[in-house]
């Protein structure tokens, strides 16, 4: 059996497809008993959704640090 | 109320991300948004003692870029020709006359509005991500839109595995609490 502290560690990893089998079946068994990481696993799951839904853009850190150059180059 | 003050030196480590997002739905081009963010930044260097203090510093920012935009259309529609709405006609005899029904919004369509809360929800995440603790927000960003290997994200930033998992937790724990407040309440 696991603790909420455990289900909480392989729910965050099954929202990036990292949690085993194993895991997720020991996950499963702890969310049919227990309410609490019930909730927070489905509001895991919709964080999940809303992130891949937003589709977010990044500068990756060389932009980031040539912008910072041209700044600094003008102030 | 706190007089609100510019702090140039942080401006790209805070705001360059959600700008860069924010442009990008607009412009729809990686490379001119951040040509566009760029600008944004020199223009508010450049007019940084017309700062006020009345707004906070990324609505401010915002402001700028919103100008940028908007001149970026001028430049590209001064271009003769490109301010044209072109209408591609079908050659097949059978549909002709068809033309104008197909070009016709669909009433039903959700599309559109999805479009604009995907964006909308794109700067409430990234409004979210930038109030975390740095180390959090380094972890959360690497692995959720960067889609590192858990692998890679412990080497580069020197911690351990289970480090990184409580540091996603915690994370999400408090992204959970941000956007319960800034986008489901809304």
């Amino acid at each position: 059996m696991i603790n909420c502290e455990q289900a909480s560690t392989i729910c965050n990893k099954k929202q990036y497809q990292e949690a085993s089998i194993p895991e997720q079946i020991k996950l499963g068994l702890h969310l049919m008993f227990c309410k609490a990481c019930s909730s927070f696993s489905s509001k895991n799951r919709k964080l999940t959704i809303l992130c891949n839904k937003a589709d977010l853009q990044l500068l990756s850190e060389q932009e980031k640090i040539k912008m910072k150059e041209t700044i600094e180059r003008s102030s | 109320m706190t007089e609100n003050k510019l702090n140039p030196d942080s401006w790209v480590d805070q705001y360059a991300d959600y700008l860069f997002n924010y442009a990008v739905t607009r412009v729809s081009d990686a490379e001119i948004a951040k040509d566009l963010v760029q600008e944004t930044f020199l223009a508010g260097l450049k007019s940084a003692k017309n700062f006020q203090g009345a707004a906070a510093e990324r609505t401010w920012l915002i402001a700028i870029l919103k100008r940028k935009v908007i001149d970026y259309y001028r430049k590209i529609n001064s271009k003769k020709g490109k301010a044209e709405v072109r209408i591609t006609y079908s050659n097949q005899s059978d549909s002709a006359g068809d033309w104008l029904e197909e070009n016709v919004a669909d009433p039903f369509s959700t599309l559109e509005n999805d479009e604009i809360e995907n964006e909308e929800l794109g700067l409430a995440i990234q409004e979210c991500i930038s109030k975390l603790p740095k180390k959090q927000s380094a972890v959360f960003v690497m692995k959720t839109i960067r889609g590192l290997s858990t692998e890679d994200i412990c080497n580069e930033l020197g911690i351990n595995p289970s480090n990184l998992w409580v540091m996603v937790h915690r994370a999400r724990t408090n992204l959970m609490g941000c956007l319960n407040e800034n986008w489901f309440k809304l």
